[in-house]
């Protein structure tokens, strides 16, 4: 199939970028996505141009570094997928793709389609982890945890910090990615130690960073490639708002 | 940074929910007092009920509470969405479409139109009822009460009126359908049985909200 793609350029993070329109031919209908930007780029070494520079690692939909906003979706079109899973086929010969990278304040553009989700990474130090003390190995059964509270967590831990939400929410809101990371912390008795530090540390990150407010409009769990359930948002809000409401006298 | 910025997002959200949340309360009041003009044609029933509305001593107060819950929405509201223009400064060439609730794109537009109306709302009836005069009737029972109720007639005898009026009803409607909801989810609940009929509820409720002030002005308009 022939395509004409749409692509952001933009040499760094400083300067001014703009669409620059490319041809590709032949491209396989069972090729991926990326597959096909591979096609592309080749093309431009052989003219001597500059590749396009895109985030990509594992290719099989688990690592959460492909990112890419195509023809207006997170991810392209397709549900419950990353773009390294999505197939050419999805697309119609001879049709136009835009491809724009991941837009929000906190994820400025490195080059082209590359975004910094170096954001990230500082929510989940700020509170994204349990505290445990090394040693012997603990007995797999010695903490009984409820199948379903373990389904929960298990849900949300699917989360592979791609910045889909973010990169879907009108407002660019981290919502459902820290929601995804204290939910599952929250759902298990190892994780409710810290419980109340770590949704406070990792909200007050989240907003000093500069990301949106969640407007409830559920955008990010429609582009979720792991189809993260906004009721985890929810739950974030719970424990936030007890965390703040109802604790022991501080120190 | 002023203090009101440093307020963390969700604890913003959750004042904002429960402001709206009391400011939907108020809505329901408003509309079945309102209603009352239609049933009979002397304006007796809601000029009582009017009259009461304005002596009351703990409605007085709760006035008060009401200007409150009505600044705090619409200030909060403000600061919460030009934080989120601000998480986006370069924006998309293609407009993404999947969001899952519709109006919620327009809570700002609505939200803004609905402030206009309240300002013109405020200038026709309360400033009036308050600071103004309005002449007295009495009625067979022997009551006298302002005939606030004439006011209004004489109001919606005006068609570019009423089509202002059931324009700001209509958004405010639509403001409602994503508000009611929203509302519940942040303040955390969301449950698998409970939310699908929350939504459903929201929706309902806010059709008759519309349906129920539209058809005050229609009906004195038309009849």
């Amino acid at each position: 199939m022939d395509l004409t793609l749409k692509i952001w350029r933009q040499p760094s993070t400083d300067e001014k970028g703009k669409f620059v329109d490319y041809q590709v031919q032949d491209i396989s209908a069972d090729a991926s996505f990326l597959e096909m930007l591979d096609v592309l780029n080749e093309q431009l070494v052989v003219n001597d141009e500059d590749p396009v520079a895109f985030d990509h690692d594992c290719r099989e939909g688990i690592c959460g570094a492909c990112s890419l906003y195509i023809n207006g979706r997170p991810h392209g079109p397709d549900k419950g997928i990353t773009t390294c899973q999505m197939h050419m086929r999805r697309f119609k010969d001879g049709e136009t793709i835009v491809i724009e990278p991941w837009r929000a304040k906190p994820f400025p553009v490195i080059k082209d389609l590359m975004v910094d989700r170096t954001a990230f990474d500082e929510i989940i130090r700020a509170g994204g982890y349990i505290s445990v003390g090394t040693g012997g190995m603990p007995d797999a059964n010695a903490i009984p945890i409820p199948k379903r509270d373990a389904d929960i967590a298990m849900d949300a831990a699917s989360c592979i910090g791609c910045g889909a939400c973010v990169a879907a929410c009108k407002n660019a809101s981290a919502m459902l990615f820290v929601a995804a990371k204290v939910s599952q912390f929250a759902m298990l008795p190892q994780g409710k130690v810290e419980a109340r530090e770590r949704v406070q540390n990792m909200v007050s990150k989240m907003d000093e960073l500069g990301f949106g407010n969640c407007s409830n409009t559920y955008a990010c769990e429609a582009e979720c490639p792991k189809e993260i359930s906004v009721s985890h948002i929810a739950r974030m809000n719970r424990e936030f708002f007890s965390s703040k409401l109802i604790s022991e006298k501080e120190k | 940074m002023s203090k009101s910025l440093s307020y963390s997002s969700i604890t913003k959200k959750i004042v904002l929910s429960l402001a709206g949340l009391f400011l939907i309360s108020f809505l329901v009041v408003h509309l079945l007092i309102n209603m009352l003009i239609l049933f009979d044609d002397n304006r007796e029933l809601f000029n009582a009920a009017a009259h009461f509305m304005a002596t009351n001593p703990l409605i007085q107060v709760f006035q008060y509470v009401l200007f409150f819950g009505f600044i705090l929405h619409i200030v909060l509201g403000l600061i919460i969405q030009i934080q989120n223009w601000l998480a986006r400064p370069v924006r998309y060439n293609r407009k993404g479409y999947s969001e899952l609730s519709y109006f919620s794109k327009f809570m700002i537009h609505t939200g803004a139109i609905i402030f206009i109306f309240l300002i013109i709302h405020f200038a026709n009836f309360f400033v009036i009822a308050k600071f103004g005069h309005i002449d007295p009737i009495t009625y067979d029972s022997g009551n006298t009460y302002e005939d606030l109720g004439l006011l209004i007639i004489k109001l919606f005898e005006d068609g570019i009126y009423v089509i202002f009026y059931v324009i700001s009803i209509l958004l405010l409607g639509f403001h409602l359908d994503h508000g009611f909801q929203s509302a519940f989810q942040s303040l955390g609940i969301n449950h698998s049985r409970y939310t699908p009929f929350i939504k459903t509820f929201g929706t309902l409720f806010s059709a008759v909200i519309t349906l129920g002030f539209i058809s005050i002005p229609l009906v004195i308009y038309f009849f």
